[in-house]
């Protein structure tokens, strides 16, 4: 229950202020909503040009890598603000799949300074954008939740790191579409995980019909596919759960940009839409419905901030912080894109509008890393307050 | 690849990690140096074990050591208000006499700032050190029956004595209401009408009022608690010499802005530990009782929980931003949450408590000392807890407020802003 009486800095320094500017412009000049809306009815849902002009040219692939690896040598703080911008527009980029969630379980299987040259070649490739990974488990996976035994390895015996061949499949993945590599946690004898090239011979990725079209999940099905292990047993476990962890608190931050641009796009509505010749922003049941969410956003904010602090600094309070940052923003980011479909009247409700973009990803974010209960139970745990007998 | 070229600029080579010492870090620590220094000599000339309470106090005002952002002389030192707390914090380790906050809350957060910003020198001169110290303690007269959140609609009116020009007083006859500390209070803030044939924000002045007068009587107001924290207070030509006006006449409205702009900044107090406050309570009993958690309360409980703890880093996150000089209009929002984790919370506990919640601690008409949102049993917390989307401003206008103000939405459409005060229908 005990937590710091005295907490981080949760304000954003100048270097993130200019990061957020940076990557707003690129998603401002290269996917506005009329992109996004005419992409998710495309092949190619994800926009693999715009992940790479973000990964690569402006350097945010490396966020969580160290300098001496290619990598920005920046921390958690850093990549949150560049989720939140990722929710703001409902980028259609893997940001958070590979330069979050895959980047932190390869830091944590091969640590950050690794000595083999496949490693340090593998971990470079993702820093500099160059190679695009994703951590092959189900979307909705929470931290410290249990893993579907469904990828068994064959074909290799304890001790044998390069030999391994993948069989089995994992449903729901999010972002391994546009992978290039991917990290299966697979069980065998040691339980590992493993990395495998995306386009090998028997991996087969099906596109899912998916509630968030601006992130389309696949399934994942592999066939005897050849993979090298990264880290086995308990190391391979808790590379698993940090990266579950990391996702979950920067999807909270996506989930913070989301909703502010939520209530940023209502605001503008109600100061334009004109009914019984007013703004539809002077009357008090939409302004107190808007303030309430302010009020929101403000608290939302400040947990969102304090996750991404506790991850940057590897606090000990880290599993509470992102319990309640993914809790809340998660719940803040649908309501507020509830209340931007409901505000916005008749054409909210309408295909052309971007804001089904963002209640679809607000809803599906709020499930991706564990629903806000599921955190809520963690909390339980974590601060003391058991359930009934 | 991006042909736009603030794209390619921002030092992401280069970011980010802990940097040496700014410039702005250096000032700090030389005038946290100098506080500390100043504190040092004030105690080897005022031993807090040996020197009276008050003596001490006064002292400690005369250093510039009472609130440091304050002017030279007033007791302050012009420096900024965050640094304040060094100060605290080094007579605080040696169990100096305080000056009981919570008593003056009213001097210190509303009247102080108020006739710093208005006062005549020799009105600050006369004030403010027996305010601090807590020799003289202050009210709020603001609020009447007929004017709650309309506030600019007050009638109390004040109308000039006819004793000459020689000494210029005024008349005051109306009522005010829900006023801590007014049996107790030296003398009050004070908004009036003065001018009822012109628009209502621009027929009012502002007064410092002797509440120990023949003019003035308070009467305990009880509350739904069934004790009395506020007063109701009925003037009948109460006396007001014109060198006790704050501000011009006419002018009284923007005085009691700002007034109000810092009850709103005083809410937002200091750190606290997680748990504190009415959640803490409640976990409490959680704990404490297993056989009364059911799985309805446990969902609702955990809710809480997470609200109040996001609110305490919020809460943290604010005063970050007034110590770098970003204030923010969070504190509104602050508020507003204040008030609604402390209704849920306290709601949670009576019906936590089971048949014991049937039971309340006691009726007998009380007045307390101070405030206490937190104090006695769960029946009492919830009940005043009805009281903190009331007072300081209702939840309903904070949220005008910051729909105005904050999200810049069209203000709602007023009648009464262009009408003389006396033609208004009320």
């Amino acid at each position: 229950m005990s937590g710091p009486t005295e907490l981080p800095d949760l304000l954003y320094s100048q270097n993130e202020e200019d990061l957020r500017q940076a990557v707003r412009d690129l998603f401002n000049e290269r996917c506005p909503s009329t992109a996004v809306l005419a992409r998710i009815e495309s092949d190619e849902t994800y926009d693999v040009p715009l992940w790479r002009a973000l990964a690569a040219d402006l350097g945010c692939a490396g966020l969580l890598v160290p300098e001496s690896l290619g990598g920005a040598g920046a921390s958690y703080r850093e990549a949150a603000t560049v989720a939140e911008e990722t929710g703001r527009s409902a980028a259609p980029v893997p940001f958070l799949g590979s330069a979050v969630v895959a980047t932190t379980a390869l830091l944590a299987a091969i640590g950050p300074e690794p000595a083999g040259a496949d490693d340090r070649k593998l971990l470079t490739s993702v820093a500099e954008g160059a190679t695009t990974a994703a951590l092959a488990v189900p979307f909705e996976t929470a931290p410290g939740g249990e893993l579907p035994v469904a990828i068994r390895v064959v074909g290799s015996s304890a001790g044998d790191e390069a030999g391994a061949r993948l069989t089995g499949s994992m449903p729901r993945l999010a972002d391994a579409l546009p992978a290039d590599v991917l990290l299966v946690p697979a069980d065998g004898v040691p339980y590992g995980l493993y990395v495998a090239d995306a386009q090998a011979a028997g991996v087969t990725r099906s596109p899912v019909v998916s509630l968030d079209a601006t992130r389309r999940l696949c399934d994942l099905t592999l066939d005897a596919v050849p993979a090298r292990r990264l880290a086995a047993g308990d190391a391979a476990k808790a590379a698993v759960s940090a990266a579950l962890s990391a996702g979950a608190g920067l999807l909270a931050a996506e989930q913070l940009g989301l909703a502010q641009q939520c209530l940023d796009l209502t605001v503008a509505y109600a100061k334009e839409r004109h009914q019984f010749a007013r703004q539809i922003g002077s009357f008090q049941a939409i302004k107190h419905r808007l303030a309430d969410l302010y009020v929101a956003i403000t608290q939302a904010r400040a947990v969102s901030r304090y996750a991404a602090s506790c991850l940057a600094e590897g606090s000990a309070d880290t599993g509470v912080a992102v319990a309640m940052a993914k809790a809340f923003c998660g719940e803040t980011a649908v309501k507020a894109a509830e209340e931007c479909v409901q505000l916005h009247g008749g054409i909210g409700f309408t295909w052309e509008h971007p804001a089904h973009l963002y209640l679809k990803r607000a809803k599906s974010g709020s499930i991706a890393f564990g629903t806000p209960d599921r955190h809520r139970a963690a909390l339980a745990g974590l601060v003391d307050l058991p359930g009934p007998a | 690849m991006l042909d736009k070229p603030a794209l390619d600029k921002p030092a992401l080579d280069k970011p980010v990690l802990k940097e040496g010492q700014t410039e702005a870090e250096a000032a700090y620590a030389a005038e946290a140096d100098d506080i500390r220094r100043r504190v040092r000599d004030l105690l080897v000339t005022h031993d807090p074990a040996s020197t009276p309470a008050l003596d001490f106090l006064r002292a400690r005002f005369d250093a510039g050591l009472a609130w440091v952002h304050y002017p030279a002389g007033l007791g302050g030192l012009g420096l900024p208000r965050h640094l304040q707390a060094i100060a605290d914090a080094e007579f605080a380790a040696v169990g100096a006499p305080e000056n009981n906050p919570r008593r003056i809350g009213i001097g210190l957060g509303m009247a102080a700032p108020t006739i710093l910003a208005f006062g005549t020198p020799e009105q600050q001169r006369r004030w403010l050190r027996p305010l601090w110290t807590g020799e003289e303690v202050w009210c709020q007269l603001f609020s009447e029956p007929g004017a709650g959140s309309d506030l600019a609609g007050l009638a109390t009116k004040a109308v000039p004595d006819g004793h000459g020009p020689d000494s210029p007083s005024w008349r005051v006859t109306g009522q005010k209401v829900w006023t801590s500390m007014a049996h107790e209070a030296r003398w009050a803030i004070l908004v009036t009408r003065t001018d009822p044939d012109v628009p209502k924000h621009a027929g009012l002045s502002y007064f410092v009022l002797d509440m120990k007068q023949p003019g003035v009587e308070v009467r305990a107001l009880r509350q739904i608690t069934g004790e009395a924290e506020f007063n109701e207070v009925f003037l009948s030509d109460a006396v007001i010499p014109d060198s006790d006006r704050l501000g011009a006449v006419g002018d009284g409205w923007r005085v009691a802005m700002t007034t109000l702009m810092n009850e709103r900044v005083s809410i937002g107090g200091g750190s606290f530990p997680r748990e504190f406050g009415m959640i803490g309570l409640a976990t409490t009993t959680w704990r404490d009782r297993p056989e009364l958690r059911t799985p309805g309360l446990h969902d609702r409980l955990l809710r809480l929980w997470v609200d109040a703890e996001v609110a305490r880093v919020a809460g943290a996150r604010l005063r970050q931003q007034l110590a770098a000089g970003q204030p923010g209009p969070e504190g509104s929002a602050a508020k507003v949450i204040f008030a609604r984790l402390n209704q849920e919370t306290s709601a949670l506990e009576v019906e936590l408590a089971g048949g014991d919640g049937l039971v309340y601690d006691d009726w007998t008409m009380h007045r307390p000392p101070a405030s206490n949102f937190f104090g006695r049993g769960p029946g009492f917390r919830y009940l005043r807890a009805r009281g903190n989307s009331i007072e300081g401003g209702t939840s309903e206008i904070l949220r005008n407020i910051i729909a105005e103000r904050v999200l810049g939405l069209p203000p709602e459409i007023r009648v009464d802003k262009s009408v003389p005060w006396k033609d208004l229908p009320r």
